[in-house]
């Protein structure tokens, strides 16, 4: 008689852990990322996000959901977080949480925007703003496990200074490994500014992404805006809808 | 994912953003079950829908016709799901 084992997926459940800032990095003026420590975390796959809950001293939680910006390989658990004011749990993680602070989280979740580097390429990934930030789980990840897979990243911010990770992306850019950095900012270039000047469009995606017949892996996230008009675009340049996962922030912050 | 926007506006995002919500009823990940559209037939994974509503309740909209196809509703005595818009889900065994 076969045995099942009825265990395994109850194990799966999620449950709210407690997390501890143990480092912040400020990555621009509006945004910041935060390094957790989460005893007990059963490990993530690059995409993956988290569910943060807050409770105030009366009582009432707030929940939202944050993607992971670390590698699997990394220790800890990074959370990149763009402060919006109107916010609930955004103006606590990017403003106010200090070092030694914890608050719940669960996670890992969603098994569905994830790529790992055994599942190859090519792969192409568009972001907005801190949508960057499960990319960035991803490209560190490639690099961590030594992956070739050829990679284009395409990266809208406003100016220069929002550019969130940009010294690191210089350097995973520099090892030439395979991987391929294009910035654009929509709003205002430095002097003598070689990326992209405009919004990401089908011209850009033309010329700077793969083409339809490499079949590359497509993961686009950012502001709904962003995400629905380059997966539009890349529908139109032929690229099947199955292979674009997207993510959408909703609408555009202040 | 920053879904502290979403909750400033009335857009969809991407139903993988209810995962979490998804695990307090299921012990797989529903994020890639696959889900044929009651009205229009389309498959395609539950974390490709287009989803409305936040941590008290969600509505997943087919991508392709914007149909119901889970709906989901918290309530102080437990949660509520009706699955009338999906004909049929398809859920992988995990890899071990």
């Amino acid at each position: 008689m076969p045995e099942i084992d009825v265990a395994a997926p109850a194990a799966r459940r999620l449950e709210w852990r407690t997390a501890e800032v143990v480092d912040i990095v400020d990555e621009t003026p509006r945004v910041r990322s935060l390094i957790l420590g989460v005893p007990g975390w059963p490990g993530h796959r690059p995409g993956q996000h988290v569910d943060v809950r807050l409770t105030g001293e009366d009582g009432y939680r707030a929940q939202r959901s944050y993607s992971i910006a670390s590698a699997p390989e990394f220790a800890h658990l990074m959370l990149t977080v763009e402060r919006i004011e109107e916010g609930e749990v955004s103006p606590y993680l990017a403003s106010e949480a200090r070092r030694g602070d914890r608050f719940e989280l669960r996670g890992p979740i969603g098994g569905y925007f994830v790529w790992t580097a055994a599942e190859g390429g090519p792969l192409m990934l568009v972001a907005g703003g801190s949508g960057m930030a499960p990319l960035m789980a991803m490209l560190r990840h490639r690099a961590a496990a030594g992956s070739t897979v050829p990679t284009r990243l395409i990266y809208s911010s406003r100016t220069f200074e929002d550019i969130i990770y940009r010294e690191e992306l210089d350097r995973l850019a520099a090892r030439r490994d395979g991987l391929e950095v294009v910035h654009t900012l929509t709003r205002r270039q430095p002097p003598g500014w070689s990326g992209g000047k405009k919004r990401i469009d089908r011209d850009m995606l033309a010329g700077l992404g793969f083409p339809p017949q490499a079949r590359p892996t497509i993961f686009i996230c950012g502001p709904t805006s962003l995400v629905e008009q380059v997966a539009r675009s890349l529908r139109e340049l032929g690229h099947d809808a199955k292979m674009i996962k997207t993510e959408r922030f909703g609408p555009t912050g202040g | 994912m920053d879904t502290e926007r979403r909750h400033t506006g009335a857009d969809a995002v991407d139903g993988n953003a209810a995962g979490g919500l998804l695990t307090e009823l299921f012990a797989l990940d529903m994020t890639v079950a696959e889900v044929t559209c009651a009205s229009c037939g389309a498959i395609s994974e539950l974390g490709a829908a287009r989803l409305y509503g936040g941590v008290m309740g969600a509505i997943f909209r087919c991508a392709a016709c914007e149909a119901a196809v889970v709906r989901l509703v918290r309530t102080p005595a437990g949660l509520w799901i009706d699955m009338q818009g999906a004909r049929r889900m398809f859920v992988r065994s995990p890899a071990d």
